[in-house]
């Protein structure tokens, strides 16, 4: 019963916030709603018994992406109200296409289709139940799944470099210091001395 | 109605799925709220992998979620940091001007 509460709440927050992300006029409300659906999706994963992705969920998205969403909605400086023109040009084709979608996946989703699946059970991989959630995903990662766990990280490492590459530049009119040139000099090339005469300038 | 089972997960990844879908459509113009689109529905698909893998208590399909997660938030840093090039190059966003590959 509190679970069906609490089913009813997430879900109901998450597709409502999804809605206002994506019909919110400011992108800064849309990030911040796209904060609060990832937060209700972590209540999901939490329901089904999937701890440590409900966690990495809130760590990834609202510690990493949303937050980088945020700094560049906030760093770009656009006339966001001419970005909105063509919103409802659009939407009787979207809300089609939209809802065939819709309609396909929940033909799918509630049809008798699924009955098969439901009796199939556990495949063989089923942890023991004694382990917790990130126990047994521990287990697994580094186990069965150690390469491509290793080849996440990089493409983790990959992204990094690419997006520190692609929003690098060299400004003009920056002074630096340069480590080579400053230990390179000697004195007889930076300092020269001069007989000045007595009564008589440089 | 009180009993929470698979296919009331997977109603709800449907149903995101499809609003990152209509994100898509209906905001043509502007790039960030597609990116944010696309992040939806990679939500949902999460959804349906970790849905399936407590329904057939199978911890595979939250390993292959977290991946996705990966892939993401990688999809993310990469996206955004081609938004900010194109945004110091053109001073804009707007998707319609994005043609000088002329692909």
């Amino acid at each position: 019963m509190i679970q069906a509460l609490a089913f009813y709440m997430f879900a109901l927050i998450t597709v409502a916030s999804a809605v206002m992300v994506i019909s919110a006029r400011n992108p800064v409300h849309s990030v911040l709603f796209l904060i609060l659906a990832f937060f209700n999706a972590a209540g999901l994963f939490v329901l089904l018994g999937a701890e440590f992705l409900a966690m990495i969920l809130v760590l990834v998205y609202v510690g990493a992406v949303a937050v980088l969403f945020l700094f560049v909605v906030m760093m770009l400086d656009i006339n966001f109200v001419e970005l909105r023109q063509g919103f409802l040009q659009y939407l009787p084709l979207g809300g089609i296409i939209g809802l065939l979608m819709l309609a396909e996946l929940l033909v799918v989703v509630v049809g008798p289709a699924l009955t098969p699946l439901a009796a199939a059970g556990g495949s063989a991989l089923a942890p023991p139940a004694a382990l917790t959630n990130t126990e047994a995903l521990g287990v697994l990662i580094y186990t069965h799944y150690i390469y491509l766990f290793q080849a996440a990280g990089m493409i983790l490492l990959v992204a990094m470099i690419g997006a520190i590459v692609l929003t690098h530049r060299t400004r003009k009119g920056v002074r630096k210091q340069r480590i080579a040139d400053q230990i390179a000099r000697r004195a007889e090339e930076t300092i020269e001395l001069v007989k000045v005469e007595p009564g008589k300038g440089i | 109605m009180f009993e929470i089972g698979l296919s009331h997960y997977l109603s709800v990844a449907a149903i995101l799925f499809t609003l990152g879908i209509l994100g898509i459509f209906i905001n043509r113009k502007n790039v960030i709220v597609i990116l944010m689109s696309v992040e939806l529905m990679l939500l949902a698909v999460n959804i349906n992998l970790v849905a399936f893998s407590s329904h057939l208590n199978d911890m595979v399909g939250q390993v292959f979620a977290m991946f996705v997660l990966t892939v993401a938030a990688a999809e993310a840093a990469i996206g955004l940091a081609i938004l900010m090039v194109y945004f110091r190059n053109r001073g804009s966003i707007a998707v319609e001007d994005i043609n000088m590959m002329k692909g």
